[in-house]
């Protein structure tokens, strides 16, 4: 083992939970060890979403040359503003105060039911990402199945929302959302095979350490600098995109075209927890994208393992989060059928050209000298020569836009 | 290619991003209420009464209680009573004045109508937007006192109009001082011999009271607004006309 996995920093949080765990009775070590995981995860991943939505929002606003919130600051200290930071908090008490309105009409129960499970299962997916070395809330074999079973099973949720409400609107647009999961489920689950193929693993703590290694001590292997793995973490990052229901998929709850699709009927802290599930789910796909494709909690140079593996795997997470934002106040909202049209006829064909673009390079993985610029030349032409023809049929006739005014 | 748009667009907002930290111009937010807003010379919300000077406001108003405005306003927002008695104007011309002068702001809907129709430019649109308050009758109502606002304050706040307006007065004063000087100029000229010839703002006294009766019914039968209660009742002013 090196020396930066047993430096001080990268075991404290560990021997902090196994020093809390000895003060218990024998039997009751195994749950306290894995309430005190649970509790950690919500209250860094609790925190890290209040932050998120503030960020977001300075974020938006610099990008289009405004300010952004920069009002609340403590409620006692007059004249004390903390650049608005505190406003997720203020949101926070807002929403909890709000009236929880049920349409009377409403199958009470599952309208109850749908936001409490749509977190829980976002939540869910939590479990199985490494956060840091060591540091794995449960270790799965099937690790990559499980998450994507949880993250699917919050599309049941959104469809229990729309039926419940008794909206025709939100029922309308329940199917919509789930028209655009069910076709990028597709895309994002392609998008990782090659991961898998190569790993040879399902294991998210297996897939990490097999991008562990650098050449010459500074070029990290992780997955995104192949020709493969570029092409399946932009395939992939498009589809969780649209699986997080976020700019420019964010069709479910256009807020500038419908009141709030399936969400029209919750109001108060309800509409809080569909919120905060989105913002998970954004969380766990971005943190699943470090893991896969960007080396997960490695440093990205051998010099740079004094770091702390946690710290390289939330700086990574919030570079991806912040990405996301950028791309959310740069581009502009697709229509579905452009959004159908998108997955099917693109990223799909190119996720499954993809995979075997892996395949060849798990075979070709004994090629040595110039035969290795031969190996690295085909996989970048497999993935760019369908991209570009594809992409040239995908916008035929649609693009660029021409406009006539009346005469 | 495709994608390449949307590389153009990340670098566009990148750009705004980093040049909102470095670039004032860039930035259009005026924080409020720290910052003093800049409103355009021809912004209006509510009326004001100009008075000529504002050591004493309710002695030189400019408004002589004609009621064309009262009459003219739309959604009939204004509350005017005469005096019984008459004060020298700016001219020195012996006019009535409002003893009553009221404007609900809370049913004013800044037309500007009374400013328009106002023979006398006593009544101006003025600019003061800051009127939360606490009791939507009582402090929505303006009366006499809070409505009279100097002619230099109508400067700050209309440069051009109020330019214009001045202008227009002081003509019209010389106008008609030397119209009465060619008035007494004619009777000193007449052999008639008048002890104060020039004094014609006096004149007209005995016809006053001839008006007066006219405009007094209308005004006892209607409850009597302003000063003390609400002037409105329970469903806005109760106004018969």
């Amino acid at each position: 083992m090196s020396p930066a996995s047993d430096s001080y920093l990268e075991r404290a949080p560990l021997e902090l939970r196994d020093w809390l765990v000895q003060f218990l009775p024998e039997p009751l070590q195994w749950l306290a060890h894995h309430l005190i995981t649970v509790v950690a995860v919500l209250a860094v991943f609790g925190t890290f979403f209040a932050f998120t939505t503030i960020a977001e929002r300075k974020l938006l606003a610099r990008l289009q040359n405004r300010l952004g919130p920069n009002r609340s600051g403590l409620p006692w200290i007059k004249g004390l503003k903390l650049w608005g930071l505190t406003q997720p908090f203020a949101d926070a008490v807002k929403t909890l105060t709000k009236e929880d309105i049920v349409p009377a009409t409403a199958d009470k129960w599952l309208h109850f039911l749908a936001p409490v499970i749509v977190v829980a299962f976002s939540l869910m997916t939590f479990a199985v990402l490494p956060f840091g070395r060591n540091m794995i809330p449960v270790e799965l074999n099937a690790a990559l199945l499980y998450f994507f079973a949880a993250g699917a099973a919050t599309e049941l949720a959104i469809f229990m929302a729309g039926w419940s409400s008794r909206n025709k609107y939100s029922l309308l647009a329940a199917m919509r959302a789930l028209a655009q999961l069910i076709s990028y489920e597709l895309p994002l689950i392609l998008s990782v095979v090659p991961i898998v193929l190569v790993a040879g693993t399902l294991s998210t703590k297996a897939i990490v350490l097999t991008q562990g290694y650098w050449t010459s001590g500074f070029l990290p292997h992780w997955f995104v600098f192949t020709p493969w793995g570029l092409a399946g973490f932009l395939i992939f990052i498009v589809a969780a995109l649209a699986e997080s229901n976020r700019s420019p998929f964010d069709l479910p709850e256009a807020e500038s075209e419908l009141i709030a699709g399936h969400l029209t009927e919750y109001s108060g802290f309800k509409y809080a927890l569909f919120f905060m599930a989105e913002y998970f789910g954004l969380t766990a796909l971005s943190a699943l994208g470090v893991t896969l494709f960007l080396g997960g909690w490695q440093a990205p140079c051998v010099f740079l393992e004094f770091i702390p593996s946690y710290l390289w795997f939330m700086l990574k997470l919030i570079g991806m989060i912040v990405f996301f934002i950028w791309v959310r106040g740069t581009l502009l909202r697709l229509r579905i059928d452009q959004l159908t049209r998108l997955a099917w006829k693109f990223l799909v064909p190119l996720a499954l050209l993809n995979v075997g673009n892996a395949a060849f390079w798990v075979l070709s993985a004994h090629w040595a000298g110039p035969l290795q610029l031969v190996r690295w030349a085909v996989s970048f032409a497999v993935i760019v020569i369908p991209f570009v023809i594809m992409g040239r049929s995908l916008t035929a006739g649609f693009a660029p836009r021409t406009y006539r005014y009346a005469s | 290619m495709l994608g390449s748009g949307i590389i153009k667009g990340l670098a566009v907002t990148a750009k705004n991003f980093v040049g909102s930290y470095y670039d004032p111009a860039r930035m259009t937010t005026v924080e409020y209420p720290e910052q003093p807003t800049v409103l355009p010379e021809n912004y209006r919300n509510f009326p004001f009464l100009v008075s000529e000077n504002a050591t004493d406001p309710m002695g030189t108003l400019r408004c002589v209680a004609c009621q064309i405005c009262e009459k003219e306003c739309p959604p009939q927002c204004i509350i005017i009573e005469k005096s019984k008695d008459k004060k020298p104007d700016a001219n020195g011309k012996m006019q009535l004045y409002p003893a009553v002068f009221g404007i609900d702001t809370s049913v004013c809907m800044s037309c500007q109508i009374c400013v328009e129709v106002c023979p006398f430019d006593a009544i101006k649109m003025d600019k003061v937007f800051e009127i939360a308050a606490t009791d939507r009758f009582l402090d929505l109502y303006l009366n006499r006192e809070q409505l009279a606002k100097p002619n230099t304050y109508y400067h700050q706040i209309h440069p051009e109009e109020a330019a214009e307006v001045d202008g227009r007065l002081t003509a019209d004063r010389k106008a008609a001082e030397e119209k009465a000087k060619a008035t007494a100029a004619a009777k000193a000229a007449a052999p008639v011999a008048a002890p104060k010839p020039a004094d014609s703002a006096v004149a007209p006294k005995p016809a006053s009271p001839a008006v007066k009766p006219q405009d007094e019914p209308r005004r006892l039968v209607s409850p009597k607004p302003g000063e003390g209660g609400s002037p409105l009742g329970e469903g806005g002013p109760a106004k018969s006309s």
